[in-house]
């Protein structure tokens, strides 16, 4: 657990509520008037909530739904469905890896390996200082460029050791 | 090569920007429509094209705008189908990031056509470069007129939306698409109705690929014979398709339809990796039956690799050298549609499940030879067996895995481990550059 762990809540009729910062209010709002009914405006909720807290969990479902005017459970409905939001703290860097067939062929296991070595720690877990995060995901569309992985909002493509090398020390600053 | 029409300007690194695409004649197509063709014309002007769907199903796309009823009191939506996830596939992505006017106005002139005022965009949420470059399209089209209200003076207003997914692969099924639009799961729904009578919010509704829509402007500048006449009489125009694997110079290539496999492989990917033999090829993204080198000289139109026993699917295709282990190929595959299953139906959301578990324990040398029928009798029960394809898809590899490399299977479970000692690839050996 790092420090994004931790985030301010309020409690409402016995409920913890996530507080959301002014301007992902603001973008669900937005997203809000594109659509003719609210619940439409769940997936960009995640995605301006995602931003703001790196995760999403139980009281940032209240929030949403206080927002948005619809229930809890049909918010957690939907969370619960989109493998791309964290349901719970990473790293700093969340690195996904593509393990499949296209980066495979071009090695995307070894990838993984040399990533857990060098990082010392396996897929699914936190490096102890909180900066990264390993996952192994499928196909990012990226099949021509591989082997490759993404790491955070970032594709990094046709990598090499000497990348991983360069990448790794980059971001561990 | 065939000239190229959707990457004429791919390589343009300011492509992206509204003035550049306009000095290339962009939006030119729109103005054209607005003026002088009606939307009924323009419909069959798409139909005569024969331009058919590029996100995999092949369905021909005027026709599937004249589905949509002319007055049923509904609003009508169009959905950008740009959730491009299916392995091998990184066209659409491309075409977003490098060129994303010209899919925008292929997006307005669909919606012109169909007579919607509002379209959404739905694009992968990995797509991060790919959103913001769509992003940036869709504002400066609104500073210039070109969405809004009375667009260009012809009183018919459109307003575009784009929405980013979660990353599930289910959500480029088209009425997952449209129930993860509305807020909910994207759990695909019974067909019928289709979403042409009753889609988004039960309103008529047309979902249309990113690589579909890039198509219709080039249309309606240069004519539906002109389309019509490119590539084989059946399925004309030009394919973007994706290559990767073992091959030297993997990539999108845009060919004529028709372009032979071989050509493909040899020509435009530069061959095998280290001038190896070639073992198989997926030719339509990975949800389709696995070809063998016997068919290197196939087509790559929808009827042609139909006839060969496969789809031509989105037309990516991933190349398999000598040394790829197919039940390791079958696997990695099965846990792509294990994990990608939504859950709704149970024979695929089970099924998927021992595929994987099966395959796996023939790969660890722990399969008997009852196993291969279990495999093929599990893929008989979720195939065409469910609400969308998902399950179909992944059935596909691993039948024709075991039709085409029996021989591969049976020597895992008698030798009791994988005969492929080098199937981890190394990574740093393959990049080329």
């Amino acid at each position: 657990m790092n420090a994004a762990a931790t985030y301010q809540t309020v409690e409402k009729a016995g409920v913890r509520v996530a507080v959301l910062s002014p301007a992902t209010v603001e973008k669900i709002k937005h997203a809000l008037g594109r659509f003719p009914k609210p619940l439409s405006a769940v997936l960009p909720a995640f995605h301006a909530v995602h931003e703001q807290f790196g995760y999403l969990d139980e009281p940032m479902y209240e929030a949403i739904a206080e927002v948005l005017g619809v229930t809890r459970a049909e918010v957690a409905e939907a969370a619960t469905f989109y493998t791309l939001f964290p349901k719970q703290p990473v790293g700093k860097n969340l690195i996904m890896v593509c393990k499949n067939i296209s980066c495979a062929l071009r090695g995307a296991d070894n990838l993984i390996s040399y990533l857990e070595k060098r990082l010392g720690i396996k897929v699914g877990e936190t490096t102890p200082d909180g900066k990264f995060t390993i996952w192994k995901v499928e196909c990012l569309g990226s099949c021509g460029t591989a082997p490759m992985m993404q790491v955070n909002d970032q594709f990094h493509e046709n990598l090499t050791r000497g990348k991983v090398d360069a990448l790794l020390e980059k971001l561990a600053k | 090569m065939a000239e190229r029409v959707l990457f004429k300007y791919i390589d343009d690194p300011k492509q992206h920007q509204m003035d550049t695409y306009i000095r290339h004649s962009g939006y030119s197509a729109l103005k054209k429509a607005l003026k002088e063709i009606k939307p009924a014309e323009l419909i069959e002007m798409v139909k005569k094209s024969g331009l058919r769907g590029r996100g995999g199903a092949g369905f021909p796309t005027g026709l599937k705008w004249s589905f949509v009823p002319k007055n049923s009191g509904k609003p009508k939506y169009l959905c950008v189908n740009a959730d491009e996830s299916e392995p091998g596939t990184f066209k659409d992505r491309q075409l977003m990031e490098a060129d994303p006017h010209q899919v925008l106005e292929g997006t307005i002139l669909a919606s012109y056509a169909i007579g919607c005022n509002h379209a959404y965009f739905y694009i992968r949420g990995e797509f991060v470069f790919g959103h913001q470059r769509m992003a940036q399209a869709v504002e400066e089209a609104y500073q210039k007129g070109f969405l809004g209200k009375n667009i260009l003076g012809s009183g018919y207003d459109l307003d575009v939306t784009i929405v980013r997914g979660g990353g599930a692969y289910i959500c480029g099924e088209e009425t997952g698409l449209i129930e993860s639009l509305e807020g909910k799961r994207a759990f695909p729904r019974v067909k019928p109705p289709f979403p042409a009578v009753s889609g988004l919010y039960n309103c008529p509704t047309v979902v249309n690929n990113v690589e579909t829509l890039a198509c219709v402007p080039h249309i309606v500048n240069r004519g539906a014979e002109w389309f019509a006449s490119l590539g084989p009489a059946k399925s004309p125009g030009t394919k973007v398709v994706c290559l990767s694997g073992h091959v030297n110079r993997p990539g999108n290539y845009e060919l004529e339809m028709g372009t032979p496999l071989r050509e493909l492989i040899y020509t435009h990917g530069g061959g095998i990796l280290g001038g190896r033999k070639l073992k198989a090829a997926i030719p339509g993204g990975s949800s389709v039956p696995i070809l063998t080198e016997k068919s290197i000289d196939v087509k790559l139109d929808f009827d042609s690799v139909a006839a060969a026993g496969s789809l031509l699917g989105c037309a990516a295709v991933i190349v398999m050298d000598e040394r790829t282990c197919m039940v390791w190929m079958a696997q990695r595959l099965s846990e792509f549609y294990e994990h990608e299953s939504c859950g709704k139906c149970t024979p695929c959301r089970e099924g998927t499940f021992w595929l994987v578990e099966i395959l796996s324990r023939i790969e660890e040398g722990k399969g008997t030879m009852k196993d291969l029928d279990l495999l093929l009798s599990i893929c008989d029960n979720i195939a065409f067996k469910t609400v969308c394809a998902l399950a179909d898809g992944a059935a596909a590899p691993v039948v024709s895995a075991i039709q085409h490399f029996k021989d591969e299977f049976v020597a895992h479970i008698e030798e009791k481990r994988c005969p492929w000692p080098h199937r981890a690839f190394d990574f740093d050996g393959f990049v080329q550059n």
